[in-house]
């Protein structure tokens, strides 16, 4: 540790919830993306999971919104450092769609894609258990576009990289294969508890 | 299941560079050599980084800094010098009205003060000067987009670089008096007489769309959301491919 002279920060929040190196970001919700926003209607939207499964299958956005919905409230956490607490997302449970596609035993990771081609991987136990949603509200509104509406994947518990804007679809793999921030230096997971920035850490 | 896999759609920005895991992953000591005012608001912070293994312009490093009970804040700082500008790094620095980093640089630093720093990180925004590159860029947006026009200049680059840069006013104007014929300054709040007023237009991006060389140009946009929004619309509009623009969002 080496001490910046004359430097003292924010007032300190004891257990603020806050994971290691990041700071709230309050009402701010930064947009963070690497391409142009598409201009994608819910029409043109579809989901496919395919792979390693058992009945490859690609939802319309009314077949999407016909499954049980199910909502996420709770913190968001982007590698850039800053967090969000207590925000509310709509959408269905990503198991939902998993259920109906039945996984083969030796699925072990995804990589989910985007209608732009963004890429991320995640191992598949960060996606099961009611871990993950694809979202297409956030509060009561529709997901502006800017943050990935029409839907997205939310992958709460990971840095918001792997909740891929604009999501297009899984795939299901029997091995890791890093997407598009994980070829360009970023940790394959993103635990922000652990602080997987980059890759070695 | 083996084999890359490839999303049916076109893949936006494919990475170019590859990223170091050594450089990217350990903190490295850099000490303020430096301090040059640009505007009222911004100043550029020199650092000497003894270990620094060099970097493609457009990078960032992640910098933190420590309070003395152990609390730290840590931001993404783009770089502004080139690469051959060995053992060191700049960076630009706007100053965030009640920022807990900004303001630490523009309040107290001083020569001689120490920060930590790691990178360079994300290879997808870098140019090594290879391609044709239209950079557009606004306020502090304009710090990695200089780090390429300082590389450009400094290895007597042939290959076309066009930058579009856009401030409040020419006081507002970071590095305004390095530009050269390959720069364009747009000023959306007032200007020097005879200068239009006005923010970055669709006829402003046309024109450099239109006159792209061979193969065509790399677009770099940079800066806040909402500028990168705008600008990013106004190359698509003008026909540059999604494929070949790459942008970097300050938040
Ligand atoms: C890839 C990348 C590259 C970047 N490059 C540059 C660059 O080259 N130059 C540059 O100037 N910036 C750059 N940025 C932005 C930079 O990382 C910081 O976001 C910026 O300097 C602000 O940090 P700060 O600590 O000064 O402000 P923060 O403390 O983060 O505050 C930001 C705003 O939020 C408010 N705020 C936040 N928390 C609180 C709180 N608890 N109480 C009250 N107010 C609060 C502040 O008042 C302020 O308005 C870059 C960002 C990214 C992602």
């Amino acid at each position: 540790m080496h001490v910046t002279r004359g430097f003292t920060g924010r007032p300190r929040v004891p257990n603020s919830g806050l994971p290691p190196g990041q700071y709230d970001a309050g009402d701010d919700w930064p947009v963070l993306s690497a391409e142009v926003t598409p201009e994608l209607a819910p029409a043109d939207w579809t989901f496919t999971v395919d792979g390693l499964v058992a009945e490859p299958r690609t939802w319309s956005w009314d077949e999407a919104h016909a499954l049980p919905a199910s909502a996420y409230e709770g913190d968001i956490h982007c590698v850039t450092s800053w967090s969000k607490f207590g925000v509310r997302f709509g959408g269905v449970s990503l198991d939902a769609f998993l259920d109906l596609v039945r996984p083969a035993p030796q699925a072990t990771h995804a990589v989910a894609y985007s209608h732009t081609g963004y890429t991320a991987n995640l191992p598949l136990a960060d996606l099961t258990g009611g871990r993950a949603w694809i979202v297409w509200e956030y509060g009561d509104e529709p997901l502006p576009a800017e943050h990935g509406g029409p839907a997205r994947l939310l992958v709460p518990h990971l840095y918001f990289w792997k909740s891929a804007k604009w999501i297009a679809g899984l795939r299901l793999l029997d091995h890791d294969e890093p997407g598009f921030w994980e070829q360009n230096g970023y940790h394959h997971r993103g635990n922000p508890w652990e602080e997987q920035r980059y890759s070695g850490d | 299941m083996t084999g890359t896999f490839t999303p049916p759609t076109r893949f936006a920005v494919p990475g170019r560079i590859a990223v170091d895991n050594d450089t990217a992953t350990t903190w490295q000591r850099a000490t303020l050599t430096e301090i040059r005012r640009e505007t009222p608001r911004a100043a550029t912070f020199r650092f000497a980084v003894p270990g620094w293994r060099g970097h493609v312009p457009g990078q960032h490093v992640m910098l933190r800094l420590t309070a003395e009970d152990g609390y730290t804040a840590q931001r993404h700082y783009s770089i502004a010098s080139p690469p051959d500008d060995v053992g060191h790094i700049e960076l630009t620095l706007d100053h965030v009205e009640g920022g807990e980093v900004s303001g630490w640089f523009h309040a107290v630093a001083e020569p001689g003060d120490q920060v930590e720093v790691r990178g360079p990180n994300s290879g997808f925004f870098a140019w090594t000067g290879d391609r044709p590159a239209l950079l557009v860029g606004a306020g502090s947006g304009v710090v990695p987009l200089m780090s390429m026009v300082r590389h450009h200049r400094a290895r007597s680059l042939s290959v076309p670089l066009r930058l579009l840069v856009s401030a409040r006013g020419p006081e507002e104007l970071i590095y305004a008096s390095e530009y050269g014929s390959e720069t364009t300054p747009v000023f959306t709040r007032s200007a020097p007489p005879g200068v239009p007023v006005g923010r970055l237009s669709a006829a402003q991006v046309a024109a450099l769309v239109a006159d792209a060389p061979d193969g065509g140009w790399e677009a770099y946009v940079c800066g806040s959301n909402g500028f990168a929004e705008h600008a990013s619309r106004l190359l698509v509009e003008a026909g540059q491919p999604v494929d070949r623009i790459r942008i970097e969002r300050f938040g």
